[in-house]
Parts: C-alpha cells; sequence; structure tokens
C-alpha cells in the first residue's frame, strides 16, 4: 500500500517535471505556429481589400484559376523544386560517399571546403552571384577565354538563364549543408559490410546503391522532406539575385504572396489562399516521399 | 589494390572533389578581390586585385550607420540565438526525459508543424504584430522564432545519446530536475549545443523575409537588410557592397571555424 502511494507520488512528479520542460516551447509554437496557421486559412476564404474584408466563400479559388500571375509562379516554383533538389541531393550523397572514405587524402579539407557555402551570410552571396553572372562578368570572361561560348550569355537577362542561376546558387549553398547529414549518418554504418563486400568483389557503384543508400534512407528522407520544404517557399534568392524577373520568369510563390500583401495595395485573403497551396503542396509532397521511402524498404 | 580500374576511380574521385572544393571556395576569393576593385572593373570580371578597397571602405561606411547596424544584427542574433537553443533544448529534453503517452502524440503533432511554411505564416503574423504594436521592434523579430521545431527535434534525437544513470545519479544527489538539466545535461551536451548554436546563429543572422517585412526604418536594419537595400537595382555598386559582404559574411565564419571541431561532433550525435 505505501509503496503504491509513493509510486504514484513519484509518477506525478515525473509528469509534472515533464510538461514543464516542454511547457515554454508548446506556449510559443501555439501563439506563433498554431493560432496563425488557422488565422490563415480562415482568411483565405475572405476577399477585400486592406484590413476591411468579408466573408468570399471559394471566391479566391476560383480567382487562383484565372490568376496568370499565380500560375507562373507555381510553374516557377515546381521546375525549381523538380531539378534543384535532386541535383543538389545526389551531388551531396556522392561527395559524402567519397569523404566517408577513411584512407582519403585531405579529407577535413575537402569536408570544410564543400562545407563552407553554407556559413557565407545569405545577402552576401546573393550579390556575389550576381556580380559574377553579370553580363561582361568573370563567368562570361572565363567561358569566353575557354571558347565554350563565342557570346557571352545574358545570365540575368535571359528566362532560361535566369532560373539556371537561381538554381546554381542555391545549389551552391546548401549542397554542403546536406553533406553533412549523410556524413554523419554514415559513421553509424559498420565498416564490416563493406569489407564483407569489398572481399566479395562488389564494385564500388554497387556498394553505394546497395549499401549505403539503402541505410542512409531515413536520413535521405528526412533532407528530401527539408529540401522541398524550403524550395517550395523559395524567397531570398530570386528576390535578391533578380526580384523575380526577367518578366517573372523567377518570381516564386513566396514572392508573390509577399507582393500581394506588402508591395500591392494588400490583399491579405488572396494572398492566405495563395499561401495554402504552398501548404497543400507540402503536405502531398512529403506524403509522397514517405510512400516511396517505405515501398523501398519492403 | 593497384589495378588500373581502381586507381583511374581514385584520380577521378580526386579530381571531383578538387573541382567541387574549388567551385565552392572560388566565390570566397572572388568576393574579396572585388572588394578591391571598382564597380565597372568587377561587373567586366576583373580577376585581380585592385586599388580601390579604401574607396569602397569608404563608400561604405558613408551609406550605413555600420555600429548601429551590426548592434542590430548581433543583438537579434545573440539574443534569438540563445532564447532558441534554451527554450528548444528545454523541451527536446523534456520529450525524450519524461515520457508519456500524451506528449508522444503531441511531439507527432510538432513533427507535423515541421511542414508549416513560413510563407502561410507571415500574413498572421504580421497582423499579430501590428496588433500589438510590435512593428519594428526586436521583440517581433525573435520572438516568432523561439521554438523551433526543427531545433526541439535535433536536441530530442542528440538527448537519446545522454546517459540516464547520470540523472539517476545526480537525483540520488539531490538535485532538482533544473539543476539536473542546468549542471548536468548542458555540459555533457556541449558538442550538441555548438551545433545547434551555428544552425540557429546562421538562420538569425542570415534571415531576410521577416525583418524586411517587420522593420522599416534604416535605424532598425540588420546588416543583412541594410546590404540587400544597397545591392538592389540592376547595376549596384558592387565595390562597396563586396565590402559589406564581407563584413555580413566575417562573423559567421568565426563562429564556423571557432566551433567546427564540436559541430562535427554534434552532428554526429544527433543523427544516430
Amino acid at each position: 500500500m505505501g509503496v503504491g502511494v509513493a509510486q504514484s507520488g513519484l509518477a506525478r512528479k515525473e509528469q509534472v517535471s515533464g510538461w514543464l520542460f516542454v511547457m515554454p516551447a508548446l506556449v510559443l509554437l501555439g501563439i506563433f505556429m498554431i493560432y496563425p496557421i488557422l488565422w490563415s486559412l480562415w482568411m483565405s476564404f475572405q476577399v477585400g481589400r486592406g484590413m476591411a474584408f468579408s466573408f468570399g466563400g471559394f471566391a479566391n479559388i476560383i480567382r487562383l484559376t484565372q490568376d496568370p500571375v499565380f500560375l507562373r509562379a507555381l510553374t516557377n516554383t515546381l521546375v525549381f523544386l523538380a531539378i534543384q533538389v535532386p541535383i543538389m541531393l545526389v551531388l551531396a550523397l556522392l561527395f559524402a560517399s567519397a569523404l566517408n572514405d577513411s584512407k582519403l587524402w585531405g579529407r577535413g579539407f575537402f569536408r570544410t571546403a564543400i562545407f563552407l557555402p553554407c556559413v557565407t551570410s545569405l545577402v552576401a552571396y546573393s550579390v556575389i552571384f550576381k556580380s559574377m553572372f553579370a553580363g561582361d562578368g568573370v563567368i562570361n570572361q572565363v567561358l569566353l577565354g575557354l571558347h565554350i561560348v563565342s557570346t557571352p550569355i545574358p545570365w540575368l537577362a535571359d528566362p532560361f538563364w535566369a532560373k539556371f542561376v537561381v538554381v546554381s546558387a542555391i545549389t551552391w549553398r546548401w549542397t554542403g549543408y546536406n553533406m553533412i547529414f549523410y556524413l554523419a549518418a554514415m559513421q553509424n554504418i559498420d565498416r564490416s559490410i563493406y569489407e564483407a563486400a569489398r572481399i566479395d568483389g562488389v564494385p564500388t557503384w554497387a556498394r553505394f546503391w546497395y549499401i549505403t543508400v539503402p541505410m542512409l534512407k531515413p536520413v535521405i528522407l528526412f533532407t528530401a522532406v527539408i529540401s522541398t520544404i524550403g524550395t517550395l517557399q523559395l524567397f531570398d534568392e530570386p528576390n535578391l539575385l533578380t526580384q523575380g524577373g526577367p518578366s517573372d520568369s523567377t518570381l516564386t510563390l513566396s514572392m508573390y504572396i509577399y507582393n500581394l500583401s506588402f508591395r500591392f495595395m494588400p490583399s491579405f485573403g488572396y494572398a492566405a489562399t495563395v499561401s495554402y497551396v504552398i501548404v497543400v503542396l507540402v503536405a502531398i509532397l512529403s506524403y509522397i516521399q514517405f510512400l516511396v521511402a517505405r515501398d523501398r524498404r519492403a | 589494390m593497384s589495378n588500373p580500374l581502381a586507381l583511374i576511380g581514385r584520380a577521378a574521385t580526386y579530381l571531383a572533389l578538387s573541382l567541387a572544393a574549388f567551385v565552392s571556395v572560388f566565390p570566397f576569393v572572388w568576393m574579396v578581390i572585388a572588394a578591391t576593385n571598382t564597380s565597372p572593373d568587377i561587373i567586366k570580371g576583373k580577376a585581380t586585385p585592385g586599388s580601390a578597397l579604401f574607396a569602397n571602405i569608404g563608400t561604405f561606411l558613408n551609406s550605413v550607420d555600420l555600429p548601429r547596424v551590426l548592434f542590430n544584427s548581433f543583438f537579434i542574433a545573440g539574443a534569438g540565438t540563445a532564447l532558441t537553443l534554451l527554450v528548444s533544448s528545454l523541451a527536446g529534453y523534456g520529450f525524450e526525459m519524461f515520457r508519456s503517452r500524451f506528449r508522444e502524440k503531441l511531439f507527432g503533432g510538432l513533427l507535423l508543424m515541421l511542414s508549416i511554411p513560413f510563407a502561410a505564416l507571415m500574413i498572421p503574423l504580421f497582423v499579430m504584430m501590428a496588433n500589438l504594436k510590435l512593428i519594428n521592434t526586436y521583440q517581433a523579430i525573435i520572438l516568432p522564432t523561439v521554438a523551433w521545431v526543427f531545433i526541439i527535434f535535433y536536441f530530442r534525437q542528440a538527448t537519446k545519446a545522454f546517459p540516464h544513470e547520470l540523472r539517476d545519479a545526480a537525483r540520488i544527489d539531490g538535485l532538482k530536475e533544473w539543476q539536473i538539466f542546468l549542471y548536468v545535461y548542458m555540459p555533457v551536451m556541449r558538442s550538441t549545443y555548438a551545433a545547434a548554436t551555428i544552425i540557429v546563429f546562421m538562420m538569425h543572422w542570415n534571415n531576410y523575409l521577416w525583418p524586411l517585412i517587420v522593420l522599416q526604418t534604416n535605424e532598425m536594419f540588420t546588416l543583412t537588410l541594410a546590404v540587400a537595400a544597397l545591392s538592389a537595382g540592376y547595376t549596384p555598386d558592387f565595390g562597396l557592397v563586396m565590402v559589406g559582404a564581407i563584413v555580413a559574411t566575417l562573423p559567421t565564419l568565426i563562429i564556423f571555424f571557432l566551433l567546427q571541431r564540436r559541430f562535427v561532433e554534434g552532428m554526429l550525435g544527433a543523427v544516430k
């Protein structure tokens, strides 16, 4: 009896302590995340300008389908996603598996060098890329000097090349970041698996494909989801590099939401609807990524 | 060991890694060289050091109130990082060390929050800050980022490596729960904190969109906003902007090199 009372007293103390530790974070998340996201959902059914709005039902959703700027921003964002995320994650995985070789000379140097871009400040790298990709800038000078092109490429003035510059800039910045996650996870793979495979004569590519990739699946999934979320709300780089131009070719959904809310006559309801497009896309794509990861395990 | 195919593969690996290292480092070299050149020279692609460094520094200092802007950036990033680490590590520790079925469900809900994009929060947060009369204040920048799901998740993962025996021993010694956290957990987990410091500080330091919305006067601008404003337009004065870029990059670079060893250890702990 006495032991039971003491036990339940202890258990209650555990409960109280547990709540005290997580409470500050939960309260703040409630105020700055749960409440705003619900408010946003409610807002997306309101029409009107500034703070004067009224219930509009599905008016905003209908407006989406007829808004050429929105459709362009959506297309641009999905193009960035489809091209940039796979290239970056594959590069990160290849670099990580090359650097995981303990016999590699200069590992520390290569690791630091490839990670270095994610230590640059955001504005700094945007400015650097903007100047390097100027019409007569250093990149064009090198390409002309090596006779790879005969006339300078209009990097930031052409819709296709402007997208290319944005994708290159983001890949430059974030490949090393993802590589660190892979490198960290690779430390946990038992070395003897690789040794056994090597002795059995399994070639390098097969060891990569049949050992490394399956073992890293949870981390690959994690980085894929995080990168997808990041790219779907891309704002900083296109805003600093191209301001969405030329002719909206690098305009993203986040930039459009910003323009709708803070640059044009504020249209919070419609902007909230556009933001829920991102929420829905994130949800669908994360779900698909989970399904793919689960499928390959079976 | 030394069959020709393996040698070729080895050479290709070194070549690819060297190329990647060059591409990664070249923009830094370019930034430093460009800061010594005039803007017309920079956009002509001049890749040799010039003599315009002091002129560029002069124009930069004339167009930006550097002490003020640096103070804003360091205050926001410093206070923001300290609060984020404290609140998020408390939560990560709490979720891992005190289990209950209900809190596990909450944690699952927290992970779902990882996928809430900031784009969907910025309008309501802006209206909220406007109602609270917090537009153009430090609090408006810092408060929404203090409880950060990604960092909570990171600390919970890392806490799995924290030995429960240490806590039990501390309890027998009569330490209270908050004392155990402060005097046992925090020192033991310093590599985890170091790695988180790099990530969180850089996020605060580089934060662009939210300060762009909330900070409205020049004397509240962070370095990121000030340099971004100078670099707007099709052909800004790249000479002075490069000086700004160097100033903006130095703090994160220094923090990274100071904490680098711990950073790697901390990341290893979190991904186990």
